[in-house]
């Protein structure tokens, strides 16, 4: 039985945050940007069998037009300054995954003199995945995470405290 | 090398074993060059004064026989104990598939070693990585600016003296552990 042309004329009613919202979580395009050997599982995490696709994600070369970095592998002191750099580039909102023990606390190299120890010290994060490195299924899970992050927030809603200011 | 001698229907030229190659050196050169040490294939080495290892390399990269073609390694040593920074050079020849290492100790306080990169090209690179973690100073170096570490980083941190800093450009270098006593 054919579906097409059978269903009622109708119309959806949502709060304009949630649909704000979805639209933005349906859409997070990750800047390309790779560090260390998580990078290696990031790349298999866009590929096709873990297929980032399906969450209407999609890598980009540049932050100017990036919503999220993943912060995949051992930050050096050295790279830190640029990921900053990097992280100021985008425009808001923005949003940082810490992908792996090097990115999370520095993990196996915490004690190098080159390293910086967890990529939070440089930038906020909103979500952490562990792993050393996090096979794709736990990135994905890590980044639909981030995704109920984002549904969750509050843009245009009157808020209670904003109410009273 | 039995079996070895003739690849893709070249002939090998032989090679010589570390022995003979000290001999030559010896020869040429007398008491810059230190005794042969080592005991297998790829440990026998010999020091070098220091002003005499570029004319040492040019001769074992140039003579008839040794043709040593590749610096395939440099690197360097921290030895505080004896004052000394020992940079470390392995050759290798591919005509001949024999190689060698030659050892140069300079002071610790005052590291200053002509450079190789007249000879070989890639030993531009190389020495750069030991002039940035030991502080070797390679002297007619074309370009001897830190390759690996930041441009503005304090100190040279393969030195077994040297202390991390701090802190660099405010992030701090160390972590509280998450485990509690």
């Amino acid at each position: 039985m054919s579906l097409i042309n059978t269903a009622p004329e109708m119309a959806l009613t949502t709060k304009v945050d949630d649909f704000l919202n979805w639209t933005r979580k349906s859409s997070v395009w990750y800047m390309m940007f790779g560090l260390a050997c998580c990078a290696i599982e990031m790349m298999q995490t866009g590929g096709p069998r873990a297929d980032l696709d399906r969450f209407g994600m999609a890598p980009r070369a540049t932050p100017r037009v990036s919503d999220l970095i993943i912060v995949s592998g051992t930050l050096t002191l050295k790279m830190a300054l640029r990921t900053k750099v990097l992280y100021d580039q985008m425009p808001d909102p923005k949003y940082v995954v810490s992908m792996g023990s090097c990115a999370n606390c520095g993990g196996l190299f915490q004690l190098a003199y080159s390293v910086c120890d967890g990529v939070d010290k440089v930038i906020p994060v909103d979500v952490y995945v562990p792993g050393c490195p996090p096979r794709p299924e736990a990135l994905t899970e890590g980044l639909v995470k981030l995704q109920e992050k984002i549904q969750q927030e509050r843009w245009l809603v009157r808020t209670p405290s904003a109410a009273n200011a | 090398m039995a079996g070895a001698d003739a690849v893709g229907g070249e002939r090998l030229m032989p090679a010589l074993e570390a022995a003979a190659i000290h001999a030559r050196l010896k020869a040429r050169f007398g008491d810059a060059i230190g005794d042969l040490a080592g005991t297998r294939r790829d440990n026998t080495c010999a020091t070098v004064a220091p002003a005499k290892i570029v004319e040492v390399c040019r001769f074992l990269k140039t003579e008839s026989g040794l043709e040593f073609d590749c610096l395939s390694n440099l690197s360097g040593v921290d030895y505080p104990k004896r004052s000394v920074i020992q940079v470390v050079y392995n050759l290798y020849s591919y005509p001949h598939r024999h190689l060698f290492t030659l050892k140069v100790d300079t002071p610790r306080d005052n590291p200053v070693i002509p450079t190789l990169s007249g000879l070989w090209s890639h030993a531009d690179w190389q020495e750069r990585e030991v002039f940035d973690l030991l502080g070797v100073v390679f002297e007619g170096h074309p370009d001897l600016r830190r390759i690996l570490m930041p441009e503005d980083w304090p100190g040279h941190p393969l030195r077994k003296d040297f202390v991390e800093p701090e802190e660099y450009h405010g992030i701090s270098t160390s972590r509280e552990s998450l485990l509690k006593a």
